[in-house]
């Protein structure tokens, strides 16, 4: 388990090992919330989406949304993990003006999927498996506004009673950048099988961040855990700012103490939350308004055959089928979209020469015009159409390039962008013989020195004849002509 | 099982009631014969029992995704001792 990044931190006294476990919330993708029929859409009008079960009236009972429990296991079976056929919701108590009955419906004790893994990549082509240990459904909370009044908070309860995976992983990971590659790949998978949208910004993926040091090959010291970060970017950074305060902590001669803390993302550090003092004391049993949930073998067998195929089964096909690297192939799985659009790509042509389109010049095309894969300055069959004239040779390598960037800035199709601006590949040998013959009376000193040896010159005089031809010479045709007329022949 | 004071007062202060000190001994006091009367189950034999969680023995029913409630901010804030526009207003509650 201690392959990865190989990555310490120097303290004063010595190395550290960082310790990492991460516990994401993710919001399952559903129409209506867990136990209740009112919406889970962003953005709505405060209060708008709250039934008398999410404001927690009394006498109002939950009813579980089938769908959710669906997305759970779903999840789970995604995550290759235990599906429990038998679970159980427990009342975790605490008191928060955003959480109306007092307490959230969680599970704690019997969560509906147990141990799982997941596969994250590393530079340098280095893959770890990370253990998961747990994914719970739980209840959301409202959200609370600070910032409208200078004594009051506003709640809206539009988020409280939205269905939640809270996914728990064990404490496999190693360094800043095991813990950005798991989220990242967390949130890989979850989009693919539709489960969560993994959209960080808008709260609906957040992470509760563990972290611990120790010397190398020693056994776990005490943990902080640092709630609720909203970015893959401020998760590496809390991990390295709260590893490093407790190095200063250990050698400083003190005692790490378990404690919550947060990420102040301006300061860069973090700082304890001593308000949570008692917060761990949740008094947690199991809810007398909730029966425990059973599922049938069948029906998870069935929510089994409706997956997609995942990043990790994806990327091994494209290398055993398309022949591509392990890193290009797991470029291009990152994102269903990308997948997706290099499929129709690579569908009949060269796999490899679509890989290097797509990696190359259209990824930088998306990022010089800020587009996106959903909505590309060129189409899959655009892009298509022009690998299938560079290998019915009507236009050679390097035209294409300059075809593409017509492409990106007009949206036009390659054939009428060739047919508009002459650049259709030149193989009539008559031609060629002409140019050929040109450049090399113009350079009668450097045709000497070629046959006299400087072989190298040859590059020179291909650059020649292409420019001379507008770069629309095919480069294989020309090569035989020069080759034929450099070794004296006609 | 016996509760100290200040299980006690842990107790009340999660819960958050107030407890005057003088309560204290009595709810002390209460709590113990509650608890006690509790414990006489742990007298039964539950050796390859599974735990029940309630009396119905029967299996969750679920219901459909399907979006039937909610549009009533008049409603559901109609028991807030403090409103502004549609948001419920508390006394300040960050750090």
């Amino acid at each position: 388990m201690d392959a990865g990044t190989g990555y310490t931190i120097e303290g004063a006294s010595g190395t550290w090992e960082v310790v990492i476990g991460l516990e994401v919330h993710a919001q399952v993708i559903s129409n209506a919330k867990l136990f209740s029929g009112a919406a889970t859409a962003f953005g709505a009008a405060p209060n708008t989406q709250v039934s008398f079960i999410d404001a927690a009236f009394p006498g109002m009972l939950p009813v579980i949304n089938r769908e959710c429990v669906a997305q759970a296991v779903r999840t789970g079976l995604g995550l290759a993990a235990q599906i429990n056929l038998v679970s159980r919701f427990d009342r975790k108590n605490y008191f928060y003006a955003d959480l109306p009955a007092g307490y959230q419906i969680s599970q704690y004790e019997h969560p509906i999927v147990g141990q799982g893994t997941i596969e994250i990549e590393l530079d340098g082509g280095i893959t770890k498996s990370i253990g998961i240990t747990r994914l719970h459904l739980e209840q959301d909370a409202g959200k609370s506004l600070h910032d409208q009044h200078p004594s009051k908070s506003y709640i809206d309860l539009n988020r409280a009673g939205v269905a939640l995976m809270e996914i728990v992983s064990e404490p496999d990971l190693r360094s800043p950048e095991e813990a950005g590659a798991y989220l990242r790949k967390l949130r890989t998978i979850l989009r693919y099988l539709g489960t969560c949208d993994g959209n960080m910004e808008e709260g609906s993926m957040r992470a509760d961040v563990n972290v611990s040091v120790r010397r190398p090959g020693e056994g776990f010291r005490t943990r902080c855990e640092v709630k609720n970060v909203n970015s893959v970017r401020f998760v590496m950074q809390a991990v390295e700012a709260e590893a490093r305060r407790q190095i200063a902590v250990w050698e400083e001669g003190g005692t790490v103490e378990q404690e919550t803390r947060l990420y102040d993302v301006a300061r860069g550090v973090t700082r304890s939350m001593r308000s949570k003092e008692d917060a761990h004391d949740y008094r947690y049993f199991p809810d007398p308004d909730l029966l425990p949930l059973v599922l049938e073998q069948g029906w998870v067998d069935a929510l089994a055959a409706g997956l997609p195929e995942l990043p990790d089964a994806k990327k091994r096909r494209l290398m055993a089928r398309h022949g591509l690297s392990a890193y290009d192939a797991g470029v291009l799985v990152a994102e269903q979209a990308t997948a997706d659009f290099y499929e129709r790509l690579a569908a009949g042509r060269d796999a490899k020469l679509a890989a290097n389109w797509m990696l190359g010049d259209f990824f930088a095309a998306l990022n010089r015009t800020g587009r996106t894969i959903s909505d590309p300055p060129v189409s899959a069959a655009q892009l298509g159409a022009l690998l299938d004239l560079i290998a019915d040779a009507t236009i050679n390598g390097r035209i294409a390039k300059e075809v593409f960037e017509a492409m990106v800035e007009t949206g036009d199709d390659p054939a009428a962008i060739i047919d508009a601006r002459g650049l259709r590949q030149v193989t009539d040998t008559g031609a060629i013989d002409a140019a050929v013959a040109a450049v090399l009376a113009a350079n009668a000193d450097k045709v000497a020195d070629y046959r006299g040896g400087k072989e190298k010159l040859f590059g020179f005089f291909v650059g020649q004849v292409m420019k001379a031809m507008a770069g629309k010479g095919n480069p294989a045709l020309v090569n035989d002509v020069l080759r034929r007329h450099l070794a004296g022949g006609g | 099982m016996s509760l100290d004071a200040a299980t006690v007062r842990r107790i009340a202060s999660l819960a958050r009631i107030g407890v005057g000190e003088d309560e204290i001994e009595g709810l002390r006091t209460q709590l113990n014969s509650i608890l006690g009367w509790i414990e006489q189950l742990n007298e039964v034999d539950v050796t390859g029992i599974a735990p029940l969680t309630g009396a119905a023995q029967m299996a969750l029913k679920m219901r459909d995704d399907v979006v039937t409630d909610g549009g009533d901010p008049d409603g559901v804030l109609a028991n807030a001792p403090e409103r502004a526009g549609d948001f419920f207003v508390v006394p300040k509650v960050v750090e």
